[in-house]
């Protein structure tokens, strides 16, 4: 039973449940004091000593259940649905066999063919799970390793020694030889099945590895249609992390100054004689953060998945106020906080998307209104390609914005070699910002605003 | 093993919990059973009113034993949730003992010797009589055992989960001049979360995590039976429907199981004897807390009441 649980444990994994090795001990005994005989508690019993978060305990219902179709070794006197199948499929057959016919012939014959033969289907599973365990199945990690997989459980069951005895039949028994190869067909479904299931169970976060990495590096502003809702998953799971790195406030070193007012006003029962010191304590400023984001053409794109990475990180800045322009300009902080991302977007195309892009226009509209938004602690963001269509740039707005605020940064999701060429004002801006950098894949636009925020710490 | 008796014993934590008013469904009792059992400490995430605290109450109450609630805040930290030494009675005593301590010390002819009679008068001053047992170190105290429970410790600092963190897995604390102060019965800690920010993955793993959520129809229905056993039958499933039909309408607080009991009892005492509509919006504000839910609700009353008494004839 040890064995089984490690195993699901490793499923669990697979499912992105992060169980450590100190939680496999607690449901070990969790599971040890409740049995397992009732698989309604055996469940309440994993979800509540693995999953630490309502989405976790939603993907281990699933691995529970799932996991627990798979006939194991210690199952397979139940009947399995692969083992009925083929009990079904060849019932009068199996009567033929013991009518008599083939049995003088299969006594030389290996012991997997004997045991495909006598239709005994929970020996049959039992090894293929025996085998599947040699061939460390739950070892699987990639859907391009089923062959091999499939490959080495059948090896280890000994499908060498059956084929040399379906040449042999061939000559010799020429109808047995086709019930034994109709049953190896059979077998091979079986592992396959077995297989698929286990890259299921174990595969699924390599899978999604291998897919993110792709995904983390790929340009924001071509992916496809069908990828954006997995970008999306993608840039809210940067923001987790990015909260996780950043949310813990952690209070500087209280060496150094004391603070006499309030280590006297706190002393002030027992006359004033100072039993409790008091320190004084720096305070750290949350970011505040103004972001004016582009959302013209190609770059619509990058915008719509930096502000859904800005509008997630709450608990890491204290103040967002986001603008969106392409020919002029709007506050848009309102509608993505009230709506669900798609929509959101979709808002905000309506109103100021599509447009030609005007940077000067757009930034003369943020300096008449909001401007005041701009204070000493804030970071301005501009995410654009500073494309203005040969129009008025305006770069004096920008200066007086790079002056009034904590730092400047501009993100570009174009290369760097694309800056300044054509109609490109990037040069110009350039001057007045405090950071350019380049922002046009997942991974970049974490590290941008990563450094973002850190700063503020 | 025998196997049968771990159903047995959840069944008989539903049965001991509902005896206290308490209507825990089997994930519940199977998390309550396995606390004590493997003796962890008990997570509980949910939204606000669906029976956290009361779920430690119910405990407690069933156990017989004391419950000892801290209550989380921001700020919160060691000498309030652990202990503190009483230092005015320190300085009372010092001043008092001032005469007795001359003469002890007038003995001594050397500095040294002084110091070494000192020391011998022993740390008088550091001993349990000068420590005030703040609420995480009178539940390792209690001689009995009993049910600690450390209320939204979602509000508190990070770095107060730190020093949560002994108290769980090992239920002991360090006094740096006492020494280590182990729990002479372990207590069953109940810890609960509005989620309002993540906790630390330290703090998730030592204990189990349970998540309640909105409870399904039929466990509401009993719920309110077992809060209100006057209620009829008719008005209990109509209004519980009802608020199940609420539920899904985009609010900014939805009503959860204490606005049920609250509403419940509100009509039991205007002695309805089924749901209409007029009655549901003259009561409205006992279910919704804010003027916007209100008005977003208002215009589906109507439906709503209809769809629980139609629901009613057929349930």
């Amino acid at each position: 039973m040890k064995e089984n649980l490690h195993r699901f444990f490793r499923a669990a994994r697979g499912a992105g449940v992060r169980v450590s090795a100190a939680e496999s001990i607690d449901a070990m005994r969790a599971v040890a004091s409740v049995g397992l005989s009732d698989r309604g508690i055996l469940r309440d019993t994993f979800l509540l000593t693995l999953a630490k978060t309502e989405e976790e305990k939603q993907a281990l219902s699933e691995c529970f259940d799932l996991f627990f179709k798979i006939p194991e070794p210690e199952q397979s006197s139940q009947a399995s649905p692969a083992g009925d199948e083929v009990d079904e499929k060849s019932g009068p057959e199996s009567q033929r066999d013991t009518a008599g016919a083939g049995e003088r012939s299969a006594e030389n014959l290996g012991p997997l063919a004997q045991m495909l033969l006598s239709q005994d289907r929970s020996a049959i599973s039992a090894a293929i799970a025996n085998a599947s365990s040699a061939a460390s199945l739950s070892d699987i990690r990639y859907f391009t390793q089923r062959g091999i997989f499939s490959g080495r459980i059948l090896d280890q069951m000994g499908i060498q020694r059956l084929r040399d005895d379906l040449d042999e039949l061939a000559t010799t028994n020429p109808t047995l030889a086709e019930r034994l190869t109709a049953a190896l067909e059979q077998l091979r479904d079986n592992v396959r099945d077995i297989v698929s299931q286990a890259l299921l169970l174990y595969g699924r976060e390599e899978a999604e590895n291998l897919r993110n990495e792709i995904l983390r590096n790929a340009p924001l502003s071509q992916i496809e249609p069908r990828q954006v809702e997995q970008m999306r998953l993608l840039i809210r799971k940067i923001a987790r992390r990015l909260r996780e790195r950043y949310s813990k406030p952690r209070k500087r070193q209280r060496r150094g100054h004391l603070d006499v007012r309030r280590t006297l006003r706190r002393n002030a029962a027992w006359g004033g004689v100072p039993f409790l010191t008091a320190w004084k304590r720096r305070r750290r400023d949350r970011p505040k953060i103004v972001a004016l984001c582009d959302v013209s053409g190609s770059v619509a794109r990058v915008s719509d998945f930096f502000l859904l990475l800005i509008h997630s990180l709450h608990e890491v800045v204290s103040d967002v106020r986001s603008f969106a322009f392409s020919g002029h300009l709007i506050e848009v902080s309102d509608i993505l906080e009230s709506k669900p991302p798609q929509e959101a977007m979709q808002e905000i195309m309506s109103k100021v998307g599509f447009g030609s892009s005007d940077y000067g226009s757009s930034f003369a509209d943020f300096e008449k209104q909001w401007m005041g938004a701009v204070t000493q602690q804030t970071t301005v963001i501009v995410l654009g390609d500073a494309r203005s269509n040969n129009l008025d740039p305006r770069a004096d707005i920008l200066r007086r914005i790079a002056e009034r605020s904590k730092r400047l940064v501009w993100l570009n999701p174009e290369g760097r070699t694309a800056w300044g060429l054509g109609d490109s004002e990037m040069s110009r801006y350039a001057t007045f910002c405090t950071v350019v950098r380049q922002c046009a894949t997942a991974q970049q636009l974490e590290r941008a605003v990563s450094d973002i925020v850190a700063t503020y710490q | 093993m025998a196997e049968h008796r771990p159903v047995a014993a959840i069944e008989a934590v539903e049965n001991g919990l509902a005896a206290q008013g308490y209507i825990a469904s089997r994930q519940i009792a199977t998390a309550v059973y396995l606390a004590q059992q493997i003796e962890k400490p008990i997570l509980v995430e949910g939204p606000a009113g669906v029976g956290k605290t009361e779920l430690a109450k119910a405990i407690a109450a069933w156990r017989g034993l004391k419950m000892i609630r801290l209550q989380c805040y921001e700020g919160l930290d060691e000498a309030r949730a652990l202990y503190e030494w009483k230092y005015a009675k320190q300085l009372l005593y010092t001043q008092i003992l001032k005469d007795k301590l001359g003469e002890v010390l007038g003995g001594a002819e050397t500095l040294h010797a002084a110091l070494d009679q000192l020391h011998d008068f022993g740390d008088v001053f550091f001993s349990k009589e000068f420590v005030e047992p703040r609420p995480l170190l009178q539940a390792l105290e209690q001689p009995a055992g009993c049910v600690l429970l450390i209320d939204e410790i979602d509000k508190s600092d990070a770095e107060f989960e730190s020093l949560l963190l002994e108290i769980l897995s090992d239920f002991q604390v360090s006094i740096p001049e006492l020494g280590t102060v182990s729990a002479a019965v372990p207590p069953t800690v109940i810890l609960t979360s509005n989620g309002e920010r993540d906790l630390g993955d330290a703090l998730k793993r030592r204990c189990l995590h349970l998540h309640i959520g909105f409870p399904e129809q039929r466990l509401e229905e009993r719920i309110v039976e077992s809060r209100l056993p006057g209620i009829s039958q008719m008005l209990r499933r109509q209004l519980v429907g009802f608020i199940h039909d609420i539920r899904t309408l985009d609010l900014k607080k939805l009503p959860s199981v204490s606005e049920t009991i609250d509403w419940a009892r509100v009509l039991v005492l205007l002695q309805a004897s089924e749901l209409g509509p007029e009655m549901v919006k003259d009561t409205l504000n006992v279910l919704l807390k804010y003027e916007s839910d209100i008005e977003a609700a208002l215009p589906q009353v109507t439906t709503f009441v209809a769809k629980a008494a139609r629901q009613n004839v057929f349930g």
